[in-house]
C-alpha cells in the first residue's frame, strides 16, 4: 500500500523535517526551529486569513517541533479551529495536536468540548471515532464532566457501529480511571456485561478491558460477567485455529482476548456454580495440555502468544488456589520453562513460581526445583533473571532448606551485581534469623555477611544481630568469641568493628578467662581499629571502653590513659570530646557500685517487627515481600522463650522519661556552644548551682541568622520604639541570660540533692531508649541528641501564615499561642499572646528566641489568663529560615517545653506596587536572565477558586494587577521586598490550568535566592 | 494497562511517544531519558523484560528502532511483546516494509495507526484487517478532499 506518497503529503512539512535532519549540530537545529517558529507565528498573526490546508500544515509542524522536545506555547487556537473543519484530514490533525499538547486554556477547553460534542452527534462513525479517541487520550476531568453521560449511551445504543463501540468502551474505561466519581453507574452496566456475548470479537476485546476495570472496583455489580467470560473463553480455547479468522494470531486463537478474559476472572473467587466451575477447569486443563503439544509454528510469535495465555491461566490457578492438581501441573509446567532456551521464558517461570511457592498445595512442588534455581543464580548472564532467581530462592525457603539457600546466597553475594547486593543482604539476614534453630549459625551468617558485603549491610542488619544476642543468653558467649576472632583479621569492615565493640563491651567478660582473650588483649584489639573508624563508630567504641572499666577493673588505668589523651579530651568532634570527658570523669568519681549500676548490661529489647523486614518491604513496596507473618510468630516465641534477664533491674532503672527529656531539652543547638564543658562541670560540681551567665546562649551573629529580634516584655510596651525608628532595634548581646538550660539543670538538680544519684538518672534514657542505634550509649548524657531531636520537632506553624498575619500559632491542651503581626517595609512587630487554658498557674514561664536575647516575660501565668509579648523584627537581608520561639514553663510538677517556628517569611517585607501593563512588561523583560526567573508547575492542593486565589496573592503582599495578562484567567502581581540594606523588585505570574488541576507559577526578581524563596512560599498556598 | 509506549532509535532519538497516564512534560522527559539509557545499555541476548520503578518494561528491537512499553504489575509481559509485534506488522503493512524514516516523515500516520490499535492503554482492535481498513477509509477521505483543492498543494515551499 503506497500510502506515503499519496496526495495528502504536506510537502512543506517534509522539507522542514529534512532540514532538521540535515542540521549538523544542536545549535543549527535550534536555529532552524526558531526560524520556523517565527514564520508560523507571523502566518498565524497575519491579517490574511489562512486556508485550512495551511493551518493544518503549520499545526503539524508545531507538533513535530514539540515531539523533538521543544516547548510550544501557541497554535492551540488554530488547532481548535481545525477541529470544526469539515475536511477529515484537517480535523484529524487538529485532534492529534489537542491529544498530544493538552492545553491549559479553559476557554479553549470549552471550544474543544463543543467540537467533540458536534462530532459525537454527527452519526459519522469516522468522526465519532476521532472524537472518542481524543477524549480517551486527554481524559481530563473537564472532559469527563462533559461526556461521562454521553459515552455510555453511545456504547450500549443498538445502532452504534462496532468500531465506535470499541472506541466508546475504552474511552469510558479511561474516564473511569481518571475521574471515577464522574462516571455514573446505571442501567447501562448490565448491558455492558452482555457485550461479552457480542458477535464482533473486537467489541468483546474492548469491552472485556472495561468490565475488568469496573469489576475491580465494584465486583458485585459485575458478578454476572463470570459465567459469560467462562463461556466465551471455553469457545475460544476449543475452537479450531482457523475459526476465528483474523483474530487468530500465528495459529493461536484470540490470544489477547483470552488473556483479558482470564484476567477478568481473577477479579473473582472460583465460581460457585458447579457447572461453570467445571467448564472453567476444563478450559484451564486444555490450556495446560496445549503447552505439551508440538508447536504449530516455529515463529517466536506463536510460542509467545500461546505462552502468554498459559501464564495468565497459571495466574488464575494461583489466584484461585483451590485445585491442588492444577497447581501442581502449573508448577511442573513452570519447571520445564526454567530450563527453556528462551531467556524470556526462564525469567517469567522464575517470577511466576515465586507466587506458587506461597501456596500450601504447591510449596513442596516448587522446592523440588531448588537445584535448577541455584544453577540459574550461578549461570544466568542477565542480571534481571538472576534477580528473579534470588526472589524465588527467598520465597521457597523454609526450615528444611534454609542452610543450603543461605549458603548459596552468601556465595553468590561475593560476585553479585552491585545493584542487587543490598537486597540480597537483607534477604539473607531475614532468612538466617527466621530459620535459625541454632543461633550460633545465625551469628556466623551475619558476620559472614559483613565480611563479604560489609558496605551493603545497612544499619538495620547489625542492629538486629545485637538485639538478638542481647535477648538470648545462650548465644552471648559464642558471639563474643566469634567477634573476637573475626576482629583479628588485619582489615575488617567498620560494621564488624561496631558489632564487635558492642558485643565485647557487653559480654567480653564471658571470654576473658582465656589468656588469649584477656581483658587487655580485647581492649588492645578494639583500640587498634579505633583510628581507622568514623566518628559514630569511635563514639560507640568509647562507650565500650567505659563498659570495660566496669567489667574489668584491671584495665581501668590503661583506658583512663587513653581517655585522657589530647586526641580524646580535645577532640574536634564535640560528641567524642564529650564522651571522653564524661567517661573519664565518671570513672574517676564514681564508686564501683555506682559504676556497676550505671554501666549494667543492657536489658532485653522489647520484641518488635524485624527492622530488616520493614526495610525490605520499604525497598520492594508493600505486597511484594512474601508474607512470613506466621513464621515470624514462631521465631518470636524462640527469642522470647529463651531465658530472659530478670526484669527487676530494668524496672529499677526506669524513671519517667519525660523528666529526662525536660532536664536536657532546652540545651541550645549543637553549633557554637560550649556545652561539653558545661556538662563536665555539671559532673564535677554537682552541688554548686552555677551562675546562669555561665550558660549564656551565644548570640545572634551566627551565620545564616538574618534576623535581629528584640522582645521587650509586654509590661514595658510603652517604651517600645516606633516601627519607623530602627536604631535600637538592632539589639546587641545583653549580659543577662533568660532562664535557660542552665538554670533548669540547676533547678532540677537541686531537687535531687544526693550527687550520686545524678549519673544514675542520666543513664536512664539510654536503657529505656527504644532506638537500637542509641541503645549502647548507656551513660552518654543524652542532651546532645535530645537537643537535636527537639529542634527537629519544632512545630511548623503550617503555611497558613504566609498569606495572613493573624491567627493561632500553636495550641495544645495546656497552652494556646495567638499571634498578631504587622509589617512596614523592612520592619515588623509581632504580638504573641500566651493563653493558659488550664485553671492552674504556670510557673517559671519563659519564652525566648534562640540565639537572641528577649526580655523575660512575667514568670507566672495564672489559670485562664493571657500574657502578651512583643517582638520587634527587622529584615536585614533575604533569608529562608525563620527564628524559633522556645517556651518553657512548669505545669503541675512537670516542666513543659515547646518550640515553635515564628511565621516570619520573606514575603512579609513586601510593599505592593501598582503598575500599568506596559511598565510591567518592560520590567519583566529587564529581568530575563535565567537565574532571575524561577518557575514551578504544581498540582492544585485546594479548589481552584478565583476569588480565593486573588485573596491569597494580595495576602502574600504584592499588588494584584488587572489587565496585564491578555488571558484573564491568569494572575499577575508586583511588589518590592524591603530589607535593611536593599530593595528587591518582584514580578509574578500565576497561570491556573483548571483542566489538569495544575498551576504554573513564574517569579522574576533581581536576586535568585529571593525568586526561589518566594516561589517556594507561594506555591505551597494553592 | 499499558502506561506508555516509546519508540526510539539506537542513537537514543525519540521517534514516537504515547502516554496513557497523565504526567507533566518534565516527568515525561525524565522517564524517557532514564529508560532510553537503561534499554540501550542492555545486551542483545538479554531478556525482554525488566523491573523499573514499580512498573514492568517490555521492549524489543526491530532493525534500528526500539519499541518499549511500560505495563503494570498485574499485566502480561508476553502478550505485550506481541502487542509490539502487531503494531510493527501494522506499520509494515501500511508503509510497505516500514523503516525508521517512514516513521520520522509520517509521524502523524504512526499516531493514527496506534490510536486505531490501542486506546487508553488497552488493545482496541487486534485484527490486522480491521485496523488497516479503518486507516484506509480515512486515507480515502483524504484523497477525495485533496483533489478538491486543486493545485494548492504544489505552491508551498515552507
Amino acid at each position: 500500500m503506497p500510502a506515503v506518497s499519496k496526495g495528502d503529503g504536506m510537502r512543506g512539512l517534509a522539507v522542514f523535517i529534512s532540514d532538521i535532519r540535515n542540521c549538523k549540530s544542536k545549535e543549527a537545529e535550534i536555529k532552524r526551529i526558531n526560524k520556523e517558529l517565527a514564520n508560523i507565528r507571523s502566518k498565524f498573526k497575519g491579517d490574511k486569513a489562512l486556508d485550512g490546508y495551511s493551518k493544518k500544515k503549520y499545526v503539524c509542524k508545531l507538533l513535530f517541533i514539540f515531539l523533538l522536545g521543544h516547548d510550544i506555547d501557541f497554535g492551540h487556537m488554530e488547532a481548535v479551529n481545525l477541529l470544526s473543519s469539515n475536511k477529515y484530514t484537517e480535523k484529524q490533525i487538529g485532534y492529534l495536536f489537542i491529544s498530544v499538547l493538552v492545553n491549559s486554556n479553559s476557554d479553549l477547553i470549552r471550544l474543544i468540548n463543543n467540537a467533540i460534542k458536534n462530532d459525537l452527534a454527527s452519526r459519522n462513525p469516522t468522526f465519532m471515532n476521532l472524537a472518542l479517541h481524543c477524549i480517551a487520550n486527554v481524559g481530563s476531568r473537564e472532559m469527563a464532566e462533559a461526556f461521562a453521560a454521553d459515552v455510555p449511551r453511545i456504547l450500549v445504543a443498538g445502532d452504534t457501529m462496532d468500531s465506535v463501540k470499541q472506541s466508546a468502551a475504552l474511552c469510558l474505561l479511561r474516564l473511569n480511571r481518571t475521574s471515577p466519581d464522574l462516571v455514573p453507574m446505571g442501567e447501562w452496566t448490565a448491558r455492558v456485561v452482555h457485550l461479552l456475548n457480542d458477535q464482533h470479537l473486537g467489541v468483546v476485546t474492548a469491552a472485556t478491558s472495561l468490565i475488568t476495570t469496573l469489576a475491580q472496583k465494584n465486583p458485585d455489580d459485575f458478578k454476572t460477567s463470570v459465567s459469560l467470560a467462562v463461556a466465551r473463553l471455553s469457545r475460544i480455547v476449543t475452537s479450531a485455529s482457523t475459526d476465528l479468522q483474523d483474530y487468530t494470531y500465528y495459529f493461536v486463537a484470540a490470544p489477547w482476548l483470552s488473556v483479558k478474559l482470564l484476567r477478568l476472572l481473577q477479579c473473582y473467587p472460583p465460581p460457585e456454580d458447579a457447572a461453570i466451575r467445571g467448564r472453567l477447569t476444563e478450559c484451564l486443563e486444555t490450556i495446560l495440555n496445549k503447552a505439551q503439544e508440538p508447536p504449530k509454528s516455529k515463529k517466536v510469535q506463536h510460542s509467545n502468544a500461546k505462552n502468554a495465555v498459559l501464564f495468565e491461566a497459571i495466574s488464575l490457578i494461583i489466584h484461585h488456589d483451590s485445585e491442588p492438581t492444577l497447581l501442581v501441573r502449573a508448577c511442573n509446567q513452570l519447571g520445564q520453562f526454567l530450563q527453556h532456551r528462551e531467556t524470556n521464558l526462564r525469567y517469567l517461570a522464575l517470577e511466576s513460581m515465586c507466587t506458587l511457592a506461597s501456596s500450601e498445595f504447591s510449596h513442596e512442588a516448587v522446592k523440588t526445583h531448588i537445584e535448577t534455581v541455584i544453577n540459574a543464580l550461578k549461570t544466568e548472564r542477565d542480571v534481571s533473571v538472576r534477580q528473579r532467581a534470588v526472589d524465588l530462592l527467598y520465597a521457597m525457603c523454609d526450615r528444611s532448606n534454609a542452610k543450603q539457600i543461605v549458603a548459596e546466597m552468601l556465595s553468590y553475594l561475593e560476585t553479585a551485581d552491585y545493584s542487587i547486593r543490598e537486597e540480597i543482604v537483607l534477604k539473607v539476614a531475614i532468612l538466617a534469623e527466621k530459620y535459625a534453630v541454632d543461633y550460633t549459625w545465625y551469628v556466623d551468617t551475619i558476620l559472614n555477611l559483613i565480611r563479604i558485603a560489609g558496605d551493603y549491610v545497612s544499619e538495620e542488619v547489625w542492629y538486629r544481630v545485637i538485639q538478638i544476642v542481647i535477648n538470648r543468653d545462650d548465644v552471648q558467649g559464642y558471639a563474643a568469641k566469634t567477634v573476637f576472632e573475626a576482629l583479628q583479621a588485619p582489615a575488617c569492615h567498620e560494621n564488624l568493628v561496631k558489632v564487635g565493640g558492642y558485643i565485647l563491651g557487653e559480654f567480653g567478660n564471658l571470654i576473658a578467662g582465656d589468656p588469649r582473650s584477656s581483658p587487655l588483649v580485647q581492649f588492645n584489639l578494639l583500640h587498634s581499629k579505633f583510628h581507622l573508624c568514623s566518628v559514630p563508630t569511635r563514639a560507640l567504641l568509647l562507650s565500650a571502653y567505659i563498659k570495660f572499666i566496669n567489667l574489668f577493673p584491671e584495665v581501668k588505668g590503661t583506658i583512663q590513659e587513653v581517655l585522657r589523651s589530647d586526641s580524646q579530651l580535645r577532640n574536634a568532634d564535640v560528641e567524642l570530646q564529650q564522651r571522653a570527658v564524661e567517661y573519664l570523669r565518671l570513672s574517676c568519681v564514681a564508686s564501683t557500685d555506682i559504676l556497676a549500676t550505671v554501666l549494667e548490661e543492657m536489658p532485653p529489647f522489647p520484641e518488635r517487627e524485624s527492622s530488616i523486614l520493614a526495610k525490605l518491604k520499604r525497598k520492594k513496596g508493600p505486597g511484594t515481600v512474601p508474607d512470613i507473618e506466621e513464621n515470624r510468630k514462631e521465631r518470636n516465641a524462640n527469642v522470647n522463650g529463651g531465658p530472659n534477664h530478670t526484669s527487676a533491674t530494668s524496672n529499677a532503672k526506669a524513671s519517667p522519661p519525660s523528666f529526662v527529656g525536660d532536664l536536657l531539652a532546652p540545651a541550645p543547638p549543637p553549633t557554637n556552644r560550649p556545652r561539653p564543658v558545661s556538662s563536665a562541670s555539671f559532673l564535677q560540681n554537682p552541688l554548686t548551682p552555677l551562675p546562669p551567665q555561665a550558660y549564656a546562649i551565644p548570640l545572634a551573629a551566627s551565620a545564616g541568622t538574618f534576623y535581629q529580634v528584640a522582645a521587650p516584655a509586654a509590661a514595658s510596651s510603652t517604651d517600645l520604639l516606633g516601627l519607623g525608628s530602627s536604631t535600637s532595634l538592632n539589639s546587641t548581646p545583653p549580659a543577662a541570660a533568660p532562664p535557660t538550660a542552665a538554670s533548669l539543670l540547676v533547678d532540677v538538680f537541686s531537687e535531687n540533692s544526693p550527687p550520686v544519684s545524678a549519673p544514675a538518672h542520666i543513664a536512664v534514657p539510654a536503657t529505656a531508649a527504644p532506638a537500637a542505634d542509641d541503645n549502647f550509649s548507656s551513660i552518654t548524657t543524652k542532651s546532645f541528641h535530645v537537643a537535636e531531636s527537639i529542634l527537629a520537632d519544632v512545630q511548623e506553624p503550617t503555611d497558613k501564615f504566609v498569606c495572613k498575619n493573624n491567627g493561632v500559632l500553636y495550641e495544645n491542651q495546656l497552652l494556646q499561642i495567638g499571634l498578631k503581626s504587622e509589617y512596614r517595609q523592612n520592619l515588623g512587630r509581632m504580638y504573641v499572646f500566651f493563653g493558659n487554658k488550664t485553671s492552674t498557674q504556670f510557673l517559671n514561664f519563659a519564652s525566648n528566641v534562640l540565639n537572641v536575647h528577649l526580655k523575660p516575660v512575667d514568670p507566672t501565668v495564672d489559670g485562664g489568663a493571657q500574657l502578651q509579648q512583643i517582638i520587634n523584627i527587622e529584615c536585614v537581608s533575604d533569608f529562608v529560615e525563620a527564628p524559633v520561639l522556645n517556651i518553657q514553663f512548669r505545669y503541675g510538677g512537670t516542666l513543659q517545653n515547646i518550640a515553635v517556628k515564628l511565621p516570619i517569611t520573606l514575603n512579609k517585607f513586601f510593599q505592593p506596587t501598582e503598575m500599568m501593563s506596559q511598565d510591567f512588561f518592560q520590567r519583566w523583560k529587564q529581568l530575563s536572565a535565567p537565574q532571575q526567573e524561577v518557575q514551578k508547575i504544581f498540582k492544585a492542593k485546594h479548589s481552584m477558586d478565583t476569588e480565593v486565589t486573588k485573596a491569597k496573592i494580595i495576602g502574600f503582599g504584592v499588588a494584584l494587577l488587572d489587565g496585564v495578562d491578555p488571558n484573564p484567567s491568569n494572575f499577575v502581581g508586583a511588589g518590592v521586598i524591603h530589607t535593611k540594606t536593599t530593595q528587591v523588585g518582584c514580578l509574578l505570574r500565576l497561570e491556573p490550568n483548571m483542566q489538569a488541576q495544575m498551576y504554573r507559577l513564574t517569579l522574576r526578581t533581581s536576586r535568585d535566592t529571593v525568586s526561589q524563596r518566594l516561589c517556594d512560599l507561594l506555591s505551597d498556598q494553592f | 494497562m499499558m502506561q506508555f509506549m516509546l519508540l526510539f532509535s539506537r542513537q537514543g532519538k525519540l521517534r514516537l511517544q504515547k502516554w496513557y497516564v497523565p504526567l507533566s512534560d518534565k516527568e515525561k522527559k525524565k522517564i524517557t531519558r532514564e529508560l532510553v539509557q537503561t534499554v540501550l545499555a542492555r545486551k542483545p541476548k538479554m531478556c525482554s523484560f525488566l523491573e523499573w520503578r514499580d512498573l514492568k518494561i517490555v521492549y524489543k528491537r526491530y532493525a534500528s528502532l526500539y519499541f518499549c512499553c511500560a505495563i503494570e504489575d498485574q499485566d502480561n509481559e508476553l502478550i505485550t511483546l506481541e502487542i509490539i509485534h502487531r503494531y510493527v506488522e501494522l506499520l509494515d503493512k501500511y508503509f510497505g516494509s516500514v523503516c525508521e524514516l517512514d516513521i520520522i516523515f509520517n509521524f502523524e500516520k504512526a499516531y493514527f495507526i496506534l490510536d486505531e490499535f490501542l486506546l487508553g492503554g488497552e488493545a482496541q482492535e487486534t485484527s490486522k484487517k480491521n485496523v488497516l481498513k479503518a486507516i484506509e477509509q480515512a486515507d480515502l477521505l483524504q484523497e477525495s478532499q485533496t483533489e478538491d483543492w486543486g493545485g494548492l498543494a504544489n505552491e508551498e515551499i515552507l
